[in-house]
This record gives structure tokens, C-alpha cells and sequence, in this order.
């Protein structure tokens, strides 16, 4: 057991932790953080995606012990009143189906775009790589990170 | 009006058999952040307040019974009970898929949401309207012919100063009308009243387009899914599955896992579990478990024997019918005769893989058994299904259980999510402890129902001038669902096969749903038998559109194949042979959009260029869905990469209610199907299933995402709507094919198009070019 310190979404919260846990059970079972959802365990589709320090990480095989820094959800991002424009551009182009796996396309929209809002299409596809979405809702996506690319360039 | 008597349980003898009806358990009405109001009404199929209540602040609640997998329903359904009451969309809430407050409407089937189940929420909506109407008369002390209502307001017309809100005529009672039932329980349920409901020309919210209402939720990260439900003293469970598929667990050594704490083994029958208090110590204990398995040997062929093995395999069945109803004997003599008179003719085989569900989230189920009662919480798009299938697992009464559907990862279909509904029961009757469970990816991806991989054989007889004059199309494959139904039984279940429950394999397919008149038409199927009765990673079940891409791959690239052959234009060719205006209209309209220039398919100059283009069109239908789609592909010749970056379709969905989520539905169509076209294929070896994640089963990147998908509906204020939910997947696989061909000049027959397969077509083309040079030069 090991006892760790994660920063989520602004609050701060002490456990007691299996070390070899991946982060994504301690926000999910012990803090009730249910937006970063597991899909794979994998790393290999980004429903678990979070935000450390602004960079996307898979906190389905990221070990809870390896965590530094401040962590960031997809409830953590925006709200209603104070969407990203990000989450507002997926609002707009009415993007999700199920849902399920929008919380990593929102999370590396927000980091792809935070870096460089004047991002080509064809950087925006090689940079998607590795996320996946089983109902098709790939050409919103496009449609919406262009969308919110235009409203952060300004 | 009179409330409805409260009573714990009635049972109700109705035309159509025994059906329950039921109030809640008082242990149920008790679990905690579920229910909302109003509660007190007693479901029955013919009770309009088992469909619709109205509380005292005016909110119209709207109980459906079916489930919405992401399409729109709900929205689609509110703006629906919205026009027949004049109410404002922002008035109506729909609660659906709780076994105890909507009546069994057959959950997410066939693309019926809107088609068959909105019907009866819109007659029991005009009816109340009528009831709403009636009212305000007496509370306003006027004829109720000069009222009129707005935004669920009654007020005489002209005076809106007196009104009447429907919140204050009806809001501390209930609808007490019987409506004309149809005795049907499931997709056909549909009542009427006395009230018709109104004409399209009367409709001011249905056909505009709306944005769903729970959107906001996902993306700010506040909606609720399946695997978020936690119970008070709840349980994580995780399944052991075996190495070898068909292997029986044998014994445990608990001391394997002594270093995990709090882990329970369930080991019932053939079925193995671990849980625990923390989901994490339950994962690791059903990795870290010693477990000895029965020694059987691999079920399986080689996957890449599959089709030579579904060829030799004995027939199980045949019909020349559909798969759902009895034999129908195949009539050949006229169809051998005509064939016999053919000048020409030409035949075509096609290969399509075993494909998963592959849901972004392997399935997740929680259950709680206590006192012989039990709730479950399910992500199965028919909760009323896993209700009946849990209560016969537990042998207690229907009515004893509570089952509550869930958002979650899509389903498309039988996937793992009914499955793990009686999996958290059975876990839960063995720990008197309410039970989570959920999968693990390579349970998802590699233990799901599959699709049914199958080939299809198409023959067709041409007279001197190249007209069709015969036409065979015979299927051979695995059942299109090899469940008897669903999760309905736990027979039909993983764990309830292998916790002595009798298996019932079950023998259906299906034939293309295109309307071509050939003089002489035979479309049959054969069936053949699992290649593990028990149990098996190969189970097969509907997957979105179930039989529509493998079949219609087939269909329509021998008419392309046809059209070829004929030298003919391909659309010209369809138009040649359909009658039903509807048929051709989807076809004339994409013709139209897509400047599409008359030709014949196949490139202008042979092995061109790295790089090549070419468009291919595909039409279908399914059931009155008519469908046409244009697809624009570049293919690499070198990497033999297939990139469709343009789709332009056709919708003919009947009426329309909501053109917004229309379209995207039908994009999401498109692209899933694009997915299964160039991706996904099960593989495995003698032992197992090994297509168990997103690497060994890929599915769409966004690399190869289409550019555009141009979709161009057609409105029928003179027909109903029909189900849009899967009828443009069944055509995208022949149009990517097509548009394959029409840039290469070569004909692929199996699916998926895999570069490695593009690039293995081409090499083949290459060296047949050569050949019939050399053959030329001699």
C-alpha cells in the first residue's frame, strides 16, 4: 500500500492506494470521478484520458504512484455556464452518440489546440491517432475541433 | 378522475397472454436516486397514464419502452408527445426502459424506435390532449370548441388571459382513459383512442430540426453511465474466461490470491468469478487466480479457413424465406429453365468475417438479490429482456424484478451487455451482496455475440442483348443469431450456458432487400452449425443491421459486377429493373447530386498512377427505408491503403420528425459501416478467439475518416417515418467496393478491404495483366 496526494480538478485528496493501481480506479472508486471511463486498460482507445499538467495521459496503465502534477476531468474543464471551447464546439455540432469515449476526443482537442489552435486537418487526424470511437461520430469531431480551432485562434 | 388503486402486484390476463403488471416492491421504490415521479400508476398496455402523466408544475413525463442508443430518440419521441399536446418540447421529459414505470416496447430492435414505438405515445398524447381539452372547458365555463392551446396552456382562443395550465387540471390525479390496446407486447404494442392525432400539415415541432437534450451532460462530464452506478455494500466483479474456448474450470487455489484482500471465488457450475470490495482487487484476482482448466481440444479451424470450412459444412438449414418465420421450400425449376435459356452466364462469390460489437466499454451490469426480489441496473438495450432472463436465472417471478436501463457504451445490437446482466444476478444471488461487474477489453472485443460470417454465392443469366433474364442469390453461413432470444433466457447467456441451462441453438438468415424485377428471381440461405455449441467466443447474435453488410455486399456488387459485364452504366442498370418510384427516386436524386457521369464501371486507363480515384454506388432497402450511396475512393496502389473520402447518400426515411438527428444518425451509419468495410474482421486460432483488443481488431482511425459525407433527404408528408437507425449501413460496403473496382479495374470479394488484401489484389491483377499480354503476343 502506498499513500499518495492527487490534485483533481482543483481539490486535493490523500489515499491509501494499491501502488501498482492505475490512476484511473482511485479517481473512479475512491474520488467518484466518472468522466475518464475504462475501455481498454490498454492505452490503446482514450476513454480514460485526463489531463496532467494540460497533457493528455491514459490513466487506465498510468500507476497511481507515478501521478505529479494537477490533474484536470472533463468535469473539471467547463461547465454550462463556463463551457471550454472545446466542449462548446462539441455541444454546436452535435457530436456524441453514446458518449462513451467523447471524454478522451474532448481532452486531446483541448491539448491539441491549447498548443497550436492553427492546426492543418491533416495534423488534427495524425494527432487523433490511437483515439477511438465505435459509433462514427469522426467527421463531427472534424467538424467541431475546426469549429473551436476558429473561436481559440482569436 | 380517479387515481389508480396502489396494490404491490397485478397480474393481468390480456389478449395478447399473460402479461405483468406491477407496482414497486417497497426495498425497490426505496433505491436510492432513481425514481422519479410520479410513481403511483399501475402499467397497462391499454392505461393512457401508463404512457403519459403530467405533475402540478405542468411537466409532461412520457414513458417509453424502448431504449435510445445515441440516435435522437428521445428528443425525436418528445417533440413527438409535444405536437399532439401542443406543449412545448421543454415541457416533456420521456423516461424509458425501466421495466417499472414503461410497459415492454422491445427495446432498441430493428430501427423501430420511431417507426412502431412512437406510435402509441402519439395517440395516447392526442387522446390526452382531448382529456386536457374537456377539462379546461369545465374549469373555464366554456364549450371546448373555442379553446386552444399553447406551450401547455388551455385558453379560449382569442382571450389568452383565460387559460388554464395543464399542471392545474391535472396535476394531483391521472389519466383514468382506456385506450384501444392491439394486444401486442414489444416492438407491435400500439394503442388508439377516440382522438386522432393531427395531420402533418398541422405540425409546428415535428420535421424541425432539435439537439438532444442530454448532450450537455456528456460533454460537461455530468451524465450518468452503467458503469457509474454504485449501490451501498456493492461488490466488483470480474469473469475468468478460458484460454481454450469450451473449457471447463476444474479447481481454484485461493492461496494464489491470498495477498489480495477481501476476494470471493464464485465458481458455479462451469462459470468462474472472483469479487471484492475494490474493482481493482477483483481485476487482479482474476489474473493472478490458479485456476486448472478441463484439457479439451481447440474448437476452431484457422480463421483463414473459414469460408472453405462454412462451404463443406453440412447444411442445417435452408429456406427460401425469411429467417424468423417457417421453411420456405426453394422453387428451382423455373429458375434452372430460364438459366438454361441464358446465352451468358455469370456467377461471383463473396467472403464476409465474423465481426464484434467491440463497444467502447466491455459490458457492465449491477444487480442487487435480496429477500427473493431483485434490481437491476443494465446497459442492454432491452432491459425488459434482461428482466425476464434474470428472474428465470434466479427462479423468482417476472414481477419481482426491477430492471433499470442504464446510458452506455453503444450496444448495436446483442452484444456483451445482456450477458452481463444475469452475470451481476447470478454474482449477486452468491454473495447476498449487490454486485458491478464489468468486462475487460479482451472480453469485449473477444467474448461478445458476433455477427455471423458467411459467403454468398450470385449467379445470373443473360439473354443475347444482355438483358437479365435469370437470377440466384444463395447465403451460406452461420445463423444470423444462433440465440433463441436475446437475454430473454439464460440460455441465450454465457453464464447461464455454463450453469446447466440447455442450449438452444436457433437457424435463421436472410435475402437482399432490393425490389429488382428479373423475369426469374431465387434468393435462398443455408445455415450451418456452430463450431461450439456451448458457450462459445463465436456466438453469434445481431451486430447493427444484422445481415444488411454481408448480404448487400454481395447484391449489390454483382450488379456492378453486372453492369460490367453488360457494358452498361451501373445506376442505368438498377433504374433498368426497379419499378417502385421510391426505389428509383434515391437513385435518380444521388445521380443527380453527384453530377454522376454515365459510364461503365472501371478505370479509363489500367494501372495509372500511384494514386487512383473512382466512385461506386450501392442502393438498398430495409424494410420501407430506401437508401442509395455514392462513394468517392482513393486507393494506393503501393500501400494499398483505401481512403473513401466522400460519401453522398440518399435517404428516403418516409416522414421525417427530426432532420437534425436524422442526418447525424445516418452519418453515423456511414462511418461505423466504413469502419467495418476496411477494418474489422474476427480472427482466431484452433483454441480462441485472438482478435481481443483495438490492435488485433482495428477499427476506423481518424486518419481514414471520410472528408464529407453530403446526405440529402427525402420528406413524405403522406407516409409515416421509418426507421433510420440502421438502414444506411447495409450499402456501404458494395459502394466501397465498386468505387475500388472503378478505380482499379479489379473486383474485390471479401471484406474487410485491408491494405494487405488491396495490395495482394492488385499483385494478382498485375500478374493476370502480364499473363494476358504474353497470352496476346503468342
Amino acid at each position: 500500500m502506498a499513500t499518495v496526494t492527487l490534485s483533481v480538478d482543483g481539490e486535493s485528496h490523500t489515499l491509501e492506494v494499491d501502488a501498482d493501481m492505475p490512476l484511473l480506479y482511485a479517481l473512479r472508486d475512491d474520488l467518484g470521478k466518472n468522466n475518464p471511463r475504462f475501455g481498454c486498460g490498454l492505452a490503446q482507445c482514450g476513454a480514460c484520458t485526463v489531463l496532467i499538467d494540460g497533457t493528455p495521459v491514459r490513466s487506465c496503465v498510468l500507476p497511481v504512484t507515478a501521478v505529479n502534477g494537477e490533474i484536470t476531468t472533463l468535469n473539471g474543464l467547463g461547465s454550462e455556464a463556463e463551457p471550454h471551447p472545446v466542449q462548446q464546439a462539441f455541444i454546436d455540432e452535435q457530436v456524441p452518440f453514446c458518449g462513451y469515449c467523447t471524454n478522451g476526443w474532448v481532452m486531446y482537442s483541448v491539448a491539441m489546440l491549447e498548443n497550436n489552435p492553427e492546426v492543418t486537418d491533416a495534423e488534427m487526424r495524425r494527432q487523433f491517432a490511437g483515439l477511438k470511437c465505435r459509433c462514427g461520430s469522426h467527421t463531427a469531431i472534424l467538424r467541431a475541433v475546426k469549429k473551436a480551432a476558429d473561436t481559440m485562434k482569436v | 378522475m380517479t387515481a389508480m388503486p396502489v396494490s404491490r402486484r397485478n397480474v393481468l390476463k390480456g389478449s395478447g397472454g399473460l402479461f405483468v403488471s406491477f407496482l414497486l416492491p417497497e426495498s425497490v421504490l426505496s433505491q436510492p436516486g432513481r425514481l422519479p415521479s410520479p410513481l403511483n400508476r399501475r402499467l397497462s398496455p391499454s392505461q393512457l397514464d401508463t404512457y403519459l402523466s403530467i405533475d402540478a408544475n405542468g411537466v409532461i413525463t412520457a414513458f417509453f419502452g424502448k431504449t435510445d442508443m445515441g440516435q435522437g430518440v428521445d428528443v425525436a419521441i418528445a417533440q413527438i408527445v409535444a405536437e399532439e399536446l401542443d406543449a412545448a418540447l421543454d415541457q416533456v421529459q420521456i423516461i424509458m426502459g425501466d421495466s417499472a414505470l414503461c410497459v415492454n416496447q422491445g427495446g432498441a430492435s430493428g430501427s423501430t424506435a420511431i417507426e412502431s414505438g412512437a406510435r402509441p405515445l402519439r395517440n395516447a398524447a392526442a387522446q390526452a390532449r382531448q382529456v386536457l381539452l374537456e377539462l379546461a372547458a369545465e374549469a373555464l365555463q366554456v364549450d371546448s370548441a373555442t379553446l386552444e392551446i399553447t406551450d401547455g396552456q388551455v385558453h379560449v382562443a382569442g382571450d389568452s388571459s383565460r387559460r388554464v395550465g395543464f399542471g392545474d387540471l391535472i396535476g394531483n390525479s391521472h389519466f383514468d382513459v382506456t385506450l384501444d390496446w392491439n394486444g401486442a407486447i414489444g416492438n407491435g404494442l400500439n394503442v388508439t383512442g377516440q382522438a386522432n392525432p393531427k395531420t402533418t400539415d398541422q405540425y409546428k415541432l415535428v420535421g424541425q430540426s432539435a439537439p438532444r437534450r442530454e448532450l450537455p451532460a456528456i460533454i460537461f462530464g455530468t451524465q450518468e453511465y452503467i458503469v457509474d452506478i454504485k449501490v451501498p455494500g456493492m461488490l466488483h466483479g470480474r469473469i475468468i474466461r478460458p484460454a481454450v474456448a469450451g473449457a471447463a474450470p476444474l479447481s481454484t487455489d485461493t492461496s494464489s490470491i491470498a495477498d489480495i484482500p477481501g476476494v470471493q471465488v464464485i465458481h458455479v457450475g462451469d462459470f468462474l468469478g472472483v469479487v471484492a470490495e475494490k474493482e481493482w482487487h477483483a481485476i487482479k484476482a482474476s489474473r493472478q487466480l490458479s485456476v486448472q482448466w478441463s484439457q479439451v481440444s481447440g474448437p476452431f479451424p484457422a480463421s483463414n479457413d473459414i469460408y472453405d470450412h462454412i462451404r463443406n459444412e453440412p447444411v442445417a438449414r435452408e429456406s427460401g424465406g425469411g429467417g424468423f418465420g417457417p421453411d420456405v421450400p426453394l422453387d428451382r425449376e423455373n429458375l434452372d429453365q430460364q438459366m438454361a435459356q441464358a446465352d451468358t452466364v455469370i456467377e461471383a462469390e463473396y467472403e464476409f468475417p465474423f465481426q464484434s460489437h467491440a463497444s467502447m466499454g466491455p459490458a457492465c451490469a449491477v444487480c442487487d438479490v435480496r429477500n427473493g426480489q431483485a434490481t437491476l441496473w443494465t446497459g442492454s438495450q432491452k432491459p425488459h429482456d434482461a428482466q425476464v432472463g434474470v428472474a428465470a436465472l434466479l427462479d423468482i417471478p417476472v414481477e419481482d424484478v426491477r430492471s433499470i436501463w442504464v446510458l452506455g457504451p453503444g450496444t448495436y445490437g446483442r452484444n456483451d451487455a445482456g450477458d452481463a446482466a444475469l452475470e451481476a444476478a447470478l454474482m449477486s444471488r452468491e454473495t447476498g451482496r449487490p454486485v458491478r461487474v464489468q468486462g475487460m477489453r479482451h472480453e469485449g472485443s473477444g467474448w461478445d455475440p458476433k455477427g455471423p460470417a458467411s459467403i454468398h454465392r450470385v449467379r445470373a443469366g443473360l439473354d443475347v442483348n444482355g438483358n437479365i433474364i435469370a437470377y440466384e442469390f444463395m447465403s451460406k453461413g452461420y445463423s444470423a443469431g444462433d440465440m433463441a432470444a436475446w437475454e430473454r433466457s439464460p440460455s441465450d447467456t454465457y453464464v447461464g450456458m455454463l450453469t446447466g441451462w440447455p442450449n438452444a441453438t436457433v437457424h435463421r438468415f436472410g435475402t437482399p432487400g432490393d425490389r429488382y424485377e428479373f423475369p426469374e428471381k431465387l434468393q435462398y440461405w443455408q445455415t450451418v452449425c456452430p463450431l461450439l455449441e456451448k458457450a462459445s467466443p463465436l456466438r453469434t447474435a445481431h451486430f447493427r443491421d444484422p445481415l444488411g453488410p454481408q448480404i448487400h455486399f454481395a447484391s449489390e456488387s454483382f450488379i456492378d459486377e453486372l453492369a460490367v459485364a453488360t457494358g452498361k452504366d451501373p445506376i442505368d442498370l438498377r433504374l433498368e429493373y426497379l419499378q417502385d418510384p421510391r426505389d428509383r427516386g434515391v437513385l435518380e436524386a444521388v445521380r443527380e447530386r453527384t453530377n454522376w457521369q454515365s459510364r461503365v464501371p472501371g478505370p479509363e486507363i489500367a494501372n495509372a498512377g500511384t494514386t487512383v480515384t473512382g466512385s461506386g454506388v450501392a442502393y438498398t432497402r430495409r424494410g420501407n427505408s430506401v437508401v442509395a450511396v455514392v462513394a468517392e475512393v482513393e486507393v494506393n496502389r503501393t500501400t494499398g491503403r483505401v481512403w473513401p473520402r466522400k460519401f453522398t447518400v440518399v435517404a428516403d426515411q418516409g416522414k421525417i420528425i427530426n432532420p437534425l438527428w436524422l442526418r447525424r444518425t445516418l452519418e453515423g451509419n456511414i462511418v461505423m459501416a466504413t469502419s467495418r468495410t476496411l477494418w474489422e474482421e474476427v480472427t482466431f486460432d484452433s483454441n480462441n478467439v485472438t482478435s481481443v483488443d483495438w490492435v488485433t481488431y482495428p477499427i476506423l482511425e481518424m486518419e481514414d475518416a471520410p472528408e464529407e459525407i453530403d446526405i440529402v433527404l427525402i420528406d413524405h408528408d403522406d407516409l409515416p417515418p421509418y426507421g433510420a437507425g440502421e438502414p444506411s449501413t447495409r450499402p456501404v460496403t458494395a459502394a466501397i467496393g465498386n468505387a475500388i473496382y472503378d478505380a482499379t479495374g479489379l473486383r474485390i470479394r471479401t471484406a474487410p478491404f485491408t491494405p494487405e488484401r488491396i495490395r495482394t489484389l492488385i499483385e494478382r491483377g498485375l500478374a493476370a495483366d502480364i499473363e494476358n499480354a504474353s497470352d496476346q503476343s503468342v
